[in-house]
């Protein structure tokens, strides 16, 4: 699928989105399969309800003294050996990348998932400072291929079937083949097996950075972030300030919850904890290690309304049950994350006015809430920014009026009742059979799909005369 | 309180609900001059139109001893989001207290009337969709289900995946109506799969999504709320 442009409207990217057969069938099976997994793993694990409390108040305490904790996080990364660079905006983090590319002669890069180097745009710089980014998670690797970007915070290519992978193959890599999973695989990890090899460069994110220690834990599943941080010379790890945590036992506790929030497994494949570069005598990791903080817009919240997404673990659960992402896939929203978190994510990097319409991309349902690790009320502070944008006056003007209209009949009684005569009256010529089948202007769209019910013929309130006579009797 | 919804399009619910809570003993009063909870306004960032109704509201119902809303939504509204929505310190104890005797009607049958068997009004078999903020915002999934259960005259099945929106979220459903309508595609479909002659809802707006979807179809399946299934088994708890 071709990734809809930001300057077509939301409900556009979302229509382009709905009729893509394939993506439909992907998007079912994948986020249908993820629901089930992870429903299981919290079944059978029952101190579960109680982590994911602990979880969100070991974030909660960071947050109130992140200063602090990136203070000994700087200091004990350095204490081994490695470097730490501050990025205040993406601009930075890329330039700073750039840098530690240029310094080690880099020719290849090859990277491990990560979403933070996908919101810094990280691959479109190093391409064109003549470092050639090679994604190695298999996911990635597809999208990349394809030339896309990631759809989903944990599995980038869930908007492609298999049978598109093994048509992308065949087109980009010369290779023909059924279109299973297994056989895909091993065409890539023979690709890959090679730049691993050739690269200077390994950059990966990062899902935690351990302050006490100094430890950068990578959470994958196909070892490939082991490769990335072991075999090139020097090795990148990009991390959102918001993702220190104070201690190895804390560790423990997002351990226990992140995989099974994800992908239902009790644990990743591999917990990777990156201890700097190599030191004599040891045999394995790279030459040099770099730590890039990020902020980008994340310092700012701290004490702003989107703290709380702050809490985020990225696993991706709140896009999988999601209704509206479930239909419309993650490139829709047109921004770098996706999903109901993703919309949170968007404002706090690009500013609430990004999300005028995306934030309207919610039923509210409250999925996305229950399935969050650290329980995050996305849906609050969606509505938060609903708030925004009416309070700064920038809703599209027939809108507000027909709010304001709203909000003044809803004061007066006396309107609201005129309003439903008037109503009954208008809708005469409308009404056929019971129900109301087309009507005009704003809810002409809905009934494209659904029959509206008409205004009753007498309201309750014209009825409730009659009821309290009959509850006299 | 009858809610917009109610009032407008489904007053005969609002009816059940007056006949079905006085035969269970309830003495029911209605405080004139009802409009609609400001659940609308809230959800798209009026907050200041919605604390207007609000306060409102909170007048309108002072002299209530328990109210009862057929809808999830606007209960989870008056129990949830007046007391935030109203700063001055009297207007929030006022708005604490109507948010502590605001009750949805399965709630408020079996919890605080200890009710839960009833006899059906319709034949065979009938399923149950959870609306999004009876269940996730009120936590409730088994006051319903209780009732449903244990109806007289019915089979009750568990909807597959009835614990996920139908697609109406309100304005939501009038901004991306596309989306609004294959959310709802999915839920009819699964509606349908159970051979369940009625699909019941405890809020007007899921109803309202639900039916509107049955009826342009053509279904033979119809949406009711959970009132309308109702009738008092005599002489049961």
């Amino acid at each position: 699928m071709s990734e809809p442009r930001l300057d077509t409207p939301l409900r556009e990217r979302a229509g382009h989105a709905l009729r893509d057969t394939f993506l439909q069938e992907a998007l079912t099976i994948a986020t249908t399969k993820f629901i089930g997994l992870r429903r299981e793993a919290f079944a059978e694990f029952p101190d579960g309800e109680a982590l994911r409390d602990r979880a969100r108040e070991i974030k909660e305490a960071t947050l109130q003294r992140l200063d602090h904790y990136l203070e000994r996080l700087i200091d004990n990364v350095e204490g081994r050996g490695g470097h730490v660079h501050y990025a205040t905006t993406a601009d930075e983090a890329r330039r700073i990348v750039l840098d530690i590319a240029r310094r080690a002669g880099a020719r290849m890069a090859v990277k491990s998932k990560s979403m933070a180097t996908e919101e810094i745009h990280l691959n479109e710089a190093l391409a064109a400072a003549g470092v050639t980014p090679v994604e190695t998670d298999l996911g990635e690797y597809i999208i990349q291929l394809a030339h896309e970007r990631p759809s989903h915070i944990i599995a980038p290519a869930i908007h492609k079937t298999k049978g598109q992978v093994a048509e992308l193959f065949a087109r980009e890599l010369g290779r023909e083949t059924e279109p299973d999973p297994e056989v895909l695989t091993r065409i890539a990890r023979a690709e890959l097996r090679e730049k691993f090899l050739e690269a200077d460069l390994g950059i990966t994110g990062a899902n935690f950075g351990v302050a006490e220690t100094g430890t950068i834990v990578l959470v994958t599943n196909e070892g490939n972030g082991r490769m990335v941080t072991s075999l090139p010379r020097v090795h990148v790890a990009v991390m959102g300030v918001e993702k220190v945590i104070p201690s190895m036992s804390d560790l423990a506790v997002f351990l226990a919850i992140l995989a099974k929030s994800a992908t239902g497994q009790k644990l990743s494949v591999y917990t990777s904890l990156v201890d700097g570069p190599r030191r004599p005598g040891e045999l394995e990791g790279p030459e040099e290690f770099h730590l890039v903080l990020l902020d980008n817009g994340r310092i700012g919240q701290l004490a702003g309304p989107l703290r709380e997404a702050l809490a985020c673990l990225r696993c991706g659960a709140c896009l999988n049950v999601c209704p509206v992402y479930r239909q419309i896939g993650g490139h829709a929203y047109g921004y770098t994350y996706p999903g109901p978190i993703g919309i949170l994510l968007t404002a706090m990097l690009n500013g609430p006015e990004s999300v005028k319409d995306l934030a309207h991309a919610s039923s509210l349902c409250g999925a996305c809430a229950d399935a969050c690790p650290v329980r995050i009320d996305i849906p609050k502070m969606l509505i938060e920014l609903r708030r925004d944008v009416i309070e700064r006056r920038i809703a599209p003007w027939p809108e507000r009026i027909l709010f304001g209209a709203f909000a003044r009949l809803l004061q007066r009684p006396v309107l609201y009742w005129t309003a439903a005569r008037f109503g009954r009256l208008l809708q005469r010529p409308l009404t056929r059979g019971g129900v109301i089948r087309r009507v005009p202007l704003f809810f002409g769209d809905w009934t494209r799909t659904r029959d509206l019910p008409p205004i009753a013929a007498r309201t309750f309130q014209e009825r409730w005369a009659d009821l309290e006579r009959e509850g006299g009797r | 309180m009858v809610t917009c919804l109610g009032d407008v399009f489904y007053p005969e619910v609002g009816e059940k609900i007056v006949r079905l809570l006085r035969r269970l003993g309830v003495v029911v009063t209605f405080p004139a001059g009802q409009t609609c909870c400001g659940l609308p306004l809230f959800n798209s960032g009026y907050h200041v139109a919605a604390a207007a109704v609000a306060r409102r509201t909170v007048g309108l119902f002072r002299e209530a001893e328990r109210v009862v809303v057929p809808s999830g939504s606007c209960a989870w509204m008056v129990k949830h989001e007046y007391p935030g929505l109203l700063t001055d310190p009297l207007e929030r104890a006022a708005a604490e207290r109507l948010a502590a005797r605001t009750h949805e009607l399965s709630q408020f049958l079996v919890r605080d009337l200890g009710r839960q068997r009833f006899r059906s009004t319709v034949a065979g078999r009938l399923t149950y969709h959870d609306s999004c903020h009876l269940l996730r915002g009120l936590h409730e999934a088994e006051s319903p289900r209780a009732i449903l259960r244990g109806l007289a005259g019915a089979e009750f099945v568990e909807l597959p995946g009835g614990d996920e929106c139908c697609g109406f979220g309100g304005s939501f459903s009038v901004r991306l109506p596309e989306v609004s309508s294959a959310i709802l595609d999915k839920k009819l479909a699964s509606v349908e799969a159970t051979g369940a002659g009625t699909v019941v809802a405890c809020d007007a707006g899921c109803l309202m999504q639900i039916r509107g979807g049955l009826s342009r179809r053509g279904s033979r399946v119809r949406a009711l709320h959970l009132a309308e299934v109702l009738e008092p088994l005599d002489g049961a708890p």
